[in-house]
């Protein structure tokens, strides 16, 4: 029972991975890769957490009460507000890609050449 | 190849995968006992040393602030991409849409969704910038705060008044926002240098009451840089998909 | 290593709150649900609903930053950007 967010985020990341392995349209990846992204800020958070503690802020408790590791919350804090601005970036390609090629299916453009 | 075949190669790999992964992490010492001296040590010292209450935050601006100056132009940099890849098929469509959806009828948008969305704009914004200012006190800090900013700005997009918005917005205005966010952050970590201290120190008065306003020197500072400039980088990002909307909306009136 | 501080409400150690856990399934099953469901627009608002149960989650693991951006990113400012580009495309097809 320990581990059971370990395996939560495996299973995460392997779901992930099938949507952009089997994916038939642009968007449907990106959102894909969205959710293998999201494992990571489980696993960030699952490392930090401590049984019984609170979160680090220390505005009504006392200074010494045992809390969770804030170092993974900052990480995990900035990530996630970067990863949607990248999405974004990621986005106009694709609606760039449909300009183009008039196709959004991967595997076609794939075999598109030029 | 198949897509059948893909699927098939792909979930053996993703069955190693799996098994190699689980395997590594059975190392760690298990969910809840988290062992390591590093958080105990910050939660015990930051808020003596900075007088900030929001240990979180002290970390993002304060002690490990260089990360947070890249996230920053990470952002800065993805903006920046939307907007030129975006513009350039904003030039070439603009020739050619003179009428296209001039037989399309555009609904009116209806009275309850623009009451409630101009109601809610006030609010949002002023809890968008309590946010960005908050940084080392409450659980809140500069990306969040320029994250709901953004969205007031998509709130007067649902309430239908698309010319105050393109008059409101000029995408001009929005980049020299981010310009001075992001040159701000970079600015203040450089002021400090000039001081003869290291890039990024805490140099300004500490304040005496652990969680005020005030308190916490170049943390509160920072953040307020940092809000604008995740706020005017999503409205950038934002405006530059709606421009295409907005222009064919206006047609069809 | 840490002072002992007796707290009002104690959990015995190695043991996880039910919300946890029961919080955990739901993440699971959300993540399946966007990756299976294909229509365009019903996987933005699956992909919303991930987001707040993201978020809940991360609540439940004492980190309330993180939970105030996954849910202002992950439930209102990705569906935005994902539903504008969206209609963009459509747009272009017809």
């Amino acid at each position: 029972m320990q581990y059971f967010p370990f395996v939560v985020v495996v299973w995460i990341l392997c779901v992930g991975l099938y949507g952009v392995v089997t994916s038939r349209h642009l968007v449907h990846q990106i959102i894909c890769l969205i959710v293998v992204q999201s494992s990571t800020y489980v696993l960030l958070l699952g490392v930090g957490y401590l049984t019984g503690a609170v979160a680090p802020y220390f505005y009504d408790v006392p200074v010494h009460t045992p809390a969770v590791d804030p170092v993974v919350q900052a990480l995990a804090l900035t990530d996630v507000v970067v990863e949607a601005a990248v999405t974004a970036l990621l986005l106009s390609f694709a609606i760039q890609a449909h300009k183009r090629f008039g196709t959004l299916d991967p595997q076609e453009l794939a075999s598109l050449k030029g | 190849m198949r897509p059948a075949q893909r699927r098939w190669i792909f979930l053996v790999g993703a069955a190693g995968l799996a098994a190699f992964y689980l395997w590594g992490l059975s190392g760690l010492p298990g969910f809840g006992n988290y062992p390591g001296p590093y958080g105990f040590i910050i939660n015990r010292i930051a808020v003596g040393q900075t007088n900030a209450t929001g240990v979180v935050s002290t970390i993002n601006f304060d002690y490990r602030g260089f990360d947070t100056v890249g996230e920053e132009f990470i952002l800065f940099a993805a903006a920046a991409g939307v907007a030129t890849v975006l513009r350039r098929l904003r030039g070439e469509r603009e020739q050619s849409t003179v009428d296209e959806a001039a037989d399309r009828d555009v609904p009116t948008t209806s009275s309850a969704i623009r009451m409630v969305a101009l109601l809610f704009t006030g609010p949002v914004v002023v809890m968008g910038w309590w946010l960005a200012s908050h940084a080392q006190t409450n659980p809140s800090g500069g990306f969040q705060g320029g994250v709901i900013l953004a969205t007031a700005f998509v709130l007067i997009y649902l309430s239908g008044e698309f010319l105050v918005l393109k008059r409101f917005s000029p995408v001009a205005l929005t980049e020299v926002v981010e310009a001075v966010g992001a040159g701000g952050f970079a600015a203040i970590g450089v002021s400090a240098v000039a001081m003869g201290l290291p890039y990024l120190k805490d140099f300004l008065p500490l304040g005496t009451v652990p969680g005020a306003v005030s308190s916490s020197g170049t943390i509160a500072l920072i953040s307020f840089f940092v809000g604008l400039e995740v706020a005017a980088a999503f409205i950038l990002i934002i405006g530059e998909l709606l421009e295409q909307t907005l222009l064919i909306r206006q047609g069809g009136r | 290593m840490i002072e002992a501080v007796v707290t009002p409400y104690t959990v015995p150690v190695d043991m996880m709150d039910a919300l946890q856990i029961t919080i955990l399934v739901l993440v699971a099953a959300g993540a399946t649900a966007v990756v299976l469901i294909r229509e365009r627009v019903r996987q933005v608002l699956a992909l919303s609903v991930y987001g707040v149960l993201l978020a809940v989650l991360f609540l439940a693991f004492q980190a309330p930053d993180v939970t105030l951006s996954e849910l202002t990113v992950g439930a209102v400012a990705l569906p935005i950007v994902l539903l504008l580009a969206l209609a963009k495309m459509r747009k272009r097809e017809e």
